[in-house]
């Protein structure tokens, strides 16, 4: 399996608290019952949301087409454990997330998937907007194993729990194959349950 | 020092420390629906793996069905399309299944506990935020996504990281017109959506102590909205009453063989936790939202907040904008268009029978469409044996098909434009309810059943 250590590319700067997986992708695309073409309704409620008052959504501008890396704040990712999410983004190109927060689900799901969803402090995460915003050509690079986010000069510290950043660097994020090995200790455990091997 | 349930629980079922750090932990219980799975069950095709243990295996169909026409083929090919999909992956795989037509069908949130599937002590995960409703009673209960239906499938077993626990003691008599719904609610404004992350919510103190299964449930549901996947309560005697006689609950002498097991994995009277918070059920009132998320509440005779005053001033004036509000408004006179009652937090009998008492002998406004939706056909029946059908339907409210319904606009129940709708579901993010621009307040069925008759938010207290 693949091994995640450094991500690398041009960003995208997404700001705002709390974006929830309804936003992220709506519901109603929910209905398909494979992930293929999810990215096609990434943020597709806001990104049609025009109108005076409203600024282009930043995945609607050309600077930020092929960018690897998300800038977030606090709380991404917030409400349903819809995997449908994190899909879509991974999806439309994104290989790493870098935000104040993540919810719980919405972080082990992109662990799953191999987007880490890295975390940085909200006055570091401000910079990189903001610079990503004035110069979209900026080069971001996250080391996960070093803990660092360099942008240009701008250079921050980041970090991920050591147990998810380990997984990642030894290719072993996709957890099926490891849960599935030894399974006779799954069948021997089970059976000590008292529900399972009848009260 | 004693041992929290979590600790207990998650000991119990830990097969070993992965390589990765993380726990292997078994699954006791997973619950299988339409939405989460197809991409999952495809994967295990794609490798040749069968399903590890079908026998603690169940699945059902809510998100999609409609809850008014249910024949089929449906006339939206996705869904029906998503529905056929289930039920290949059910035959092929030999999973039991509760689908249309069956009397065990509805919310999966509903029928685990309703059916006896759902029991103290165990590990319960399901393709869905809102598995944390099982927490009631007693197991530790997790929303996974997609990647995670396939692992369970493959292997009934998770990789996990612990968690920390933060007992929320609610301690007092709940005021008239003050339900469970309120509490969690008040839960959420007070620690935040994000305050749970990492944590399981152990929900405690006297008037838990006293809530019906009903009520815990609708308090555990909404852990996931204060950001903690797990919430959980310690079984007791209301839990064990409950228990008594389900579908798949043990039954005679392993019934009281189970009590002595499940009262043993309750957190012992001296067991430490990470955190610890009191909430006096003397001081809450009836809560609305006004805003775009669960946190963004207030008590009903309040006003919306000024984006000055907030701590996030762009989150309150973009909420605000949203919702059509002006800060300082009162919420209270809030013209509704719509009024739902149902889905997983609240669409039990004892809700039912709640919004029923109040709108009895009234009638929905003139411009308000309502409708009912309970949890399971189990609870349609029981509803429709007291005669709760009867008295929804002489009041003007759709008494509708077990599903999810409108709570997140998969199916044909969606709001349209900018409709406002009052709901006792449990979220409110924007376009939530299926329209990009629909708006949602969210409240107690008791609320929902006196906006709708007064077809604006109103205080339940001055109806009854």
């Amino acid at each position: 399996m693949l091994r995640i250590t450094t991500i690398s590319g041009r960003a995208i700067p997404m700001r705002g608290n709390d974006i929830d997986t309804d936003r992220i992708v709506p519901a109603r695309f929910l209905r398909a019952i494979t992930f293929e073409g999810m990215e096609a309704h990434l943020f597709e409620d806001d990104r049609k949301m025009g109108g005076p008052g409203h600024n282009r959504h930043p995945f609607d501008v050309p600077a930020y087409h092929g960018a690897a890396i998300l800038l977030v704040n606090n709380n991404f990712g917030c409400g349903s454990s819809r995997e449908h999410a994190p899909q879509a983004i991974r999806r439309w190109g994104i290989q790493a997330i870098l935000g104040e927060s993540f919810a719980e689900i919405f972080f082990g799901n992109s662990a799953m998937i191999g987007m880490p969803c890295v975390t940085a402090s909200a006055a570091d995460l401000k910079t990189l907007q903001d610079l990503v915003e004035r110069n979209p050509r900026t080069e971001v690079k996250i080391d996960l194993a070093a803990g660092t986010c360099e942008a240009g000069d701008f250079r921050c510290p980041v970090s991920l729990p050591p147990n998810v950043r380990d997984a990642f660097a030894t290719g072993t994020w996709d957890t099926t194959g490891l849960l599935m090995d030894r399974y006779e200790e799954v069948d021997a455990r089970a059976a000590r349950l008292p529900y399972v091997a009848g009260f | 020092m004693g041992t929290t349930l979590l600790k207990k629980v998650w000991d119990l079922h830990t097969v070993r420390q992965l390589p990765s750090g993380q726990t292997q932990l078994f699954i006791g219980l997973h619950l299988v629906h339409e939405v989460t799975s197809p991409q999952a069950f495809d994967e295990l095709r794609r490798n040749g793996w069968k399903i590890a243990r079908p026998d603690r295996t169940f699945a059902t169909v809510d998100h999609i069905v409609p809850t008014k026409v249910r024949t089929r083929p449906f006339i939206d090919v996705m869904a029906e399309d998503m529905m056929a999909s289930l039920e290949r992956n059910v035959a092929d795989f030999g999973l039991r299944f509760a689908g249309l037509g069956d009397d065990r069908q509805g919310i999966v949130h509903v029928i685990g506990p309703e059916l006896g599937l759902t029991q103290p002590g165990m590990t319960i995960a399901c393709g869905d935020s809102h598995t944390s409703t099982h927490g009631a009673f007693g197991a530790v209960a997790f929303g996974i996504g997609t990647s995670q239906v396939r692992d369970v499938l493959a292997s009934q077993c998770l990789a996990l990281e612990p968690l920390k626990v933060r007992r929320i003691r609610v301690t007092g008599a709940l005021p008239k017109g003050v339900y469970a719904k309120d509490v969690i609610l008040a839960i959420i404004q007070r620690l935040g959506v994000q305050g749970g992350n990492g944590y399981a919510y152990e929900y405690a103190g006297d008037a838990v102590d006293r809530m019906s299964m009903d009520e815990r449930m609708t308090i555990c549901n909404m852990s996931i909205e204060g950001g903690a996947r797990v919430g959980y309560v310690n079984p007791d005697e209301t839990t064990f009453d409950y228990m008594k006689g389900r579908a798949f609950a043990p039954q005679g002498d392993a019934f009281e063989r189970a009590k002595t097991w499940w009262s043993s994995i309750a957190s012992d009277a001296n067991a430490a936790y990470d955190d610890d918070v009191e909430i006096k059920a003397g001081e809450l009132t009836p809560i609305v939202t006004w805003g775009v998320n669960p946190g963004q509440s207030i008590g009903v005779h309040d006003r919306v907040p000024a984006p000055a005053q907030a701590s996030d001033p762009k989150a309150v004036s973009d909420a605000l904008s949203y919702m059509g509000l002006t800060a300082g408004q009162p919420i209270e006179g809030m013209k509704v268009d719509v009024a739902f009652i149902g889905s997983c937090t609240n669409a039990r009998l004892s809700d039912l029978r709640e919004a029923a008492r109040i709108v009895k002998g009234k009638h929905v406004a003139k411009h308000v469409k309502a409708l009912v939706v309970p949890g399971s056909v189990g609870i349609a029946r029981a509803a429709e044996k007291e005669g709760l059908d009867e008295v929804f339907r002489a009041a003007g409210f759709e008494w509708r098909g077990a599903g999810c319904s409108m709570c997140l606009g998969m199916n044909p129940d969606k709001l349209e434009g900018d409709q406002v709708c009052a709901s006792s579901s449990n979220r409110n993010f924007k376009g939530r309810q299926g329209s990009p621009t629909g708006r949602t307040l969210l409240m107690s069925p008791a609320m929902v059943a006196a906006a709708a008759v007064a077809g604006e938010v109103m205080d339940v207290r001055e109806l009854d």
